[in-house]
Parts: structure tokens; sequence; C-alpha cells
């Protein structure tokens, strides 16, 4: 009868939604592995400067003594280069950590910059509606259907290849997806008994668009944002690997495919298209994972795992 | 009826109008003097004065503007800084590798994805699920030129060294002039486009079979005893025939205007190889008429998606 008092009382912990969130995240061992992924890359690429004090090789500069064969073909993997050499006897690994730079910042800026104009618009087209709406739809339908790399390649062959005009090229094709997720999220807000509470009290639209309804799409903004890292990298790599891009002979991992392309020296130097190709793989796939991780733990209970309708195929 | 048709004419008119504008304000207006391109470094200035105005270079731009855009629908897209060739002649004699690249492409990305998406989709979360998705992970994530170089490495360079040719290194056969060469030089390029194609439409596919295949129409199919073979291809694969079209409709209409990655990785002088040349040599003209071209197609793709809508839908009808 008194055992009541004896046992222990039942502790309700209570956990805040980001929390939870992170419990669910890292008990998904794969997400778990992209993200040890992209913070050993993010390492890295910060360390760049470290390796290239450490092997006490430079990124750019030629060893055409220790580093190219009596028959000026690369040498493989080795004591003194790790990662071997490439055409012009430059060490890869360095090359690599700071093309690791490059691809991070671009695919990092690019899809921040093309979320916060695509969150913009849509936030703009979905709650406004009207003529407002079907402009700014048709101008997504637009973008969308224009040939993106070809327009690339006719930008860049005006202004010549930079970095900054990589960057504006990804961010202009690539807010479309966004813009369209947000407004058909807004479209089903906007109706919604909170946004007429916060306007029968007198908010003005900017107000109802920045404080009730963008905090209501914070998770699609994150996955999506998430996902469009990879595909930037890739649209970096690919402009890289055309010629259009970072100009040589800054490293860049498209740039040092392009490389390995030329002459087709890969075909005897293996690892100068394994090294960077699976280097960008890895990359892209696991921030792909990591995305997909953030959209099951940021919204248990969506049962079907949707993914975006993103025209990621054009790049090709 | 008549809206849906009026918005997609207005919609097709837009695209080409905006692209146009765009590569005309890239030639006329950009940096960089077209009659010097033309002329060259050494022609004089009286030259060059008489160059701009047999080109109609000294015309008001408005005026340069339209007589563009009559010339370009005429097929008249000027002529080469190069060789002075017709650039629709250029374009012309590329369109058979790339034609060729795309179609073939098509059909074996469609033939891998759709099954894949399918199966993947009939038992979710099963382990033949996980082996799709896990297929259209790596299929999203694989940039399409390392999985290029990587397949000329194992697949070419690789068995050659052991002393036999599996595949050849690239290059293109015309088809007329034997197909079977035709065929096995497409091979490699066919197979690493399609393999990253295929996992936008097995992603696609299966998104929209798992959400059919709980609907009432379904439920009503397998309640009058239909095969689930037959309720899985006749009622659910015809649900996602509409955004497959769709999808298809972009790929093919965007790869046509130049596979430009493919051919660059593989040596097929096909219409990207030449915008890639042509960037490389400075010579606008031809870019001009590739993203001219290229619009066309996306037009021209749009009003062939739009009829077959009409007959798998007939909602719009």
């Amino acid at each position: 009868m008194t055992d009541v008092t004896t046992t222990a009382p039942v502790i309700v912990v209570q956990r805040g939604s980001l929390e939870l969130t992170l419990r669910r995240l890292t008990s998904d061992r794969v997400s778990v592995a992209a993200l040890v992924f992209i913070c050993l890359l993010m390492a890295f690429a910060l360390g760049a400067p470290l390796i290239e004090a450490w092997t006490g090789h430079s990124p750019i500069k030629q060893y055409r003594e220790a580093g190219l064969t009596a028959m000026g073909l690369p040498v493989g993997p080795n004591a003194e280069f790790l990662l071997g050499t490439d055409h012009l006897g430059r060490d890869v690994l360095v090359r690599l950590a700071y093309g690791a730079r490059v691809s991070l910042i671009v695919g990092v800026l690019a899809s921040f910059a093309a979320s916060l104009i695509g969150v913009t618009v849509g936030l703009v087209a979905g709650y406004v509606g009207g003529w407002t709406d079907m402009i700014l739809s048709r101008t997504v339908d637009l973008v969308m259907s224009v040939p993106f790399l070809l327009c690339a390649l006719a930008l860049v062959s005006v202004f010549g290849p930079s970095l900054i005009l990589s960057v504006a090229v990804i961010v202009f094709f690539s807010w479309t997806t966004m813009a369209r997720v947000v407004r058909g999220q807004v479209i089903s807000l906007r109706q919604r008994e909170f946004v007429q509470a916060s306007r029968s009290l007198g908010a003005g639209p900017l107000s109802i668009m920045a404080i009730d309804i963008l905090p209501n799409l914070s998770v699609p903004i994150i996955v999506y944002a998430t996902i469009m890292i990879p595909s930037s990298i890739v649209f970096e790599a690919t402009l890289s690997f055309l010629g259009l891009g970072i100009v040589p002979p800054a490293p860049s991992w498209g740039g040092m495919l392009a490389d390995a392309a030329s002459n087709s020296i890969y075909l005897v130097a293996w690892w100068l298209v394994l090294v960077p190709g699976l280097a960008l793989l890895l990359t892209t796939l696991s921030f792909n994972l990591l995305g997909d991780g953030l959209r099951d733990a940021l919204d248990p209970k969506a049962a079907v795992v949707r993914h975006p309708e993103a025209k990621q195929s054009s790049a090709r | 009826m008549i809206s849906f048709i009026a918005s997609r004419a207005a919609f097709a008119g837009f695209l080409l109008l905006t692209l146009s504008s765009f590569v005309f304000i890239l030639f006329f207006v950009a940096p960089g003097d077209p009659a010097r391109m033309i002329a060259g470094e050494r022609a004089t200035e009286a030259q060059l004065v008489q160059l701009r105005s047999n080109l109609g270079l000294d015309r008001p731009i408005p005026e340069q503007y339209v007589k563009f855009l009559g010339r370009a629908i005429q097929g008249d897209l000027g002529f080469s800084y190069r060789n002075q060739q017709p650039v629709i002649m250029l374009i012309a004699n590329r369109m058979p590798a790339t034609l060729s690249l795309v179609l073939g492409a098509m059909v074996l990305w469609l033939m891998i994805g759709i099954p894949i998406g399918i199966v993947s989709a009939i038992s979710p979360g099963g382990i033949k699920d996980r082996l799709g998705q896990s297929f259209i992970l790596i299929g999203l994530s694989f940039p399409t030129f390392v999985l290029g170089m990587m397949a000329l490495y194992f697949l070419y360079f690789l068995p050659r060294q052991a002393g036999f040719t599996l595949f050849p290194p690239g290059g293109y056969k015309p088809f007329l002039a034997d197909p079977w060469l035709w065929a096995w030089h497409l091979a490699l390029p066919w197979m690493t486009l399609a393999l990253v194609t295929a996992a936008v439409y097995a992603r696609l596919t299966r998104g929209q079979m798992l959400e059919v295949m709980g609907e009432d129409y379904i439920r009503t199919a397998r309640a009058k005893g239909l095969p689930e073979w037959k309720v899985t291809l006749r009622h659910g694969l015809r649900s996602t025939l509409t955004p497959l079209l769709t999808q298809l409709g972009a790929d093919v209409a965007t790869l046509l205007g130049g596979a430009i990655v493919i051919e660059q990785v593989f040596g097929l002088q096909g219409v990207g190889a030449l915008a890639v040349q042509a960037v490389q040599s400075q010579d606008r003209p031809i870019i001009i008429g590739v993203v001219l071209l290229a619009g066309a197609f996306i037009v021209v793709t749009n009003i062939i998606v739009d009829a077959l809508y009409v007959l798998l839908d007939p909602r719009i009808r």
C-alpha cells in the first residue's frame, strides 16, 4: 500500500522541435554518414593552405622534375604526391583541396541567393495573386523552359568566364523550383484562420507574409535549399568542364576533369578522372542524401517521400 | 479548349521573342564590334564603315531587331565569322549526330526508368524499392561527364589494353553508311545519357504511382477482379503518362538544342559541340543560331506534347 510513494516519478522531458528534429536526423545512419562527409569536406576545403604547407606543393606550380616522368607523363599516387600529379606536374591533392573551396562556395552561395529570390517571388505570387501571380508564374515557366546551358554558353562567350558570372548564371536558372513550391504552399496557407485572424487585427500584407506565412514554410525551404546545393555544384563543375567557369590555372573540380579529358590523358592516368570524379560524385550524393534525411526528420508525418520536380536532367 | 490553345500559343510566341531578344542584345549591344570581328584586325576604318552599312549595323537598334527577326523566321541565321558558311547549313550538318544520340538515348532511358519506377512503387519500403531508390539517388547525383569519362575508361580503354575493342572511344558514323557501326559508336554515349536521365523518370514514375495506387478507382479495379498487373499497368501507369510526357518534352527539346556535355565527352560532332566550338572561337552568329534553333525545338515539342495531352486527358477537351 505504501509503495506508491517509493516508485520514482516518471520524468517527462520537454523537447524542443529542433532537438526532436536532430534526434530523428541522427537516428538515420545514412544522413549521419552524409553529414560527416560534408563536414570532412568543409574541413578539407578550409584546410587547403595547411595541406599546401604540409606537402610543400603550391596548387598552381608545375613540378616538371618530380611530378612528371621522363616521358613527360603524370606520375601516379606516391609518397611525395599522395594523389599523383596532373599533365603539367601539379599536385592533384592540393588542387583537389582548393577545388573543394570553389565547389562549396559556388554551391552554397548560389543556392542561398537562388532560395532568396525563389522564396520572395513565390511569396508575392502566392499571396498577392491576380495579375502579379500570372506574370510571375509565366516568368517561372519561361525561365524553366529556356535551354539554360546553351544560354550560359552564350553569356560566357560575350562576357568571358569568371567565378561571379558562374554564380550569377546558376542563380538565374535555379530559383524557379523554389518559387513554384513556395507559391503552392502560400496559396493553401493564405486562406487559413491564423492569417485571417492576423489580417483582422490590422496586419498589413508584408507583415502577414513575413511573420505569419514564412515561418510555416521553413521545412520546404530548408529541404529544397539543401537539394539545390548539389545541382549548383554540378552546374559549376559542368561550366568549368566546358572551359566556361573558373578560369585556369585556379583549380576547380570541373576544370581538373576538363584537363584530364583534354588529349584523353586520363586514359593513362586513371587518378586524374577518379579522384575529382569521385569527389564530385560523393559530394552531390551526400547533399542529396542529407536533403532526403532532412525532409524525413523535419516532417515525420509525410509518409510518402516526395521529390522536387526540378529539371535536374537538363544540365546534359 | 480554345483558351488552352491560345494560352499555349501566346507562351510559345513569348518564349521565342524572349530568346531572340536575349541573343540579339548579346550580339549587337554587348561589347565587341561585329564589323571588326568579321573584317579582322587589319581592316581600315573605311572598310568597317562600308561593312557596317552593308550589314545594316548603322541602322537604329529597333529596326535592326525587326530585320533580324524577319531573316531568322525565313531560316536565314547569317554567316559564320570564321568560314563565311551559312549558319543554318553548319547546324544542319550537325543535326544527324545530335538527333541519333538523343532519340536512341530516349528509348533507353524510358525503358530503364519507367520499369524501375513501377517496381519500386508496387512494394514501397521493400528491398526492390530500396534498390530502385538507390538507383534514383545515384543517377541524380552522377555528373554526366564523370559517368561518361568513367565509361570510356572502363569500357573502352581497359578492354583495349587487354587487347580487344569492346566499344569505340567515340565519334559519329552515319546511319545510312552502316547502321551497325552507327549503333556501336553511339552505344557508350547512349548508355551514359540514358542512365543519368533514367533516374529522373524512375523518380517521377515512382512518386506518381505511389500517389494514385491508394485512390478509389484503383480499389474498384481490384474489386472487380482485375489481375494486379493489369491494375498496375492499365490504371496506375496510365495516370503517370501526363507528367512523364511533360518531362520528356522538356528533356528532348533541351537536348536537341545540343547535348552539350555528352557530345563533348565522346567527341560527337553534334550541335552542342558546334556551340562550344563557336564559344571558343567567338563565332557569335553560330551561338545565336543554335540558341534560336533550341527555342524553336522547345516550341515545337510543346505543341506536340500539348496535342498528346488532349489525346491522353479527356478533361482538357
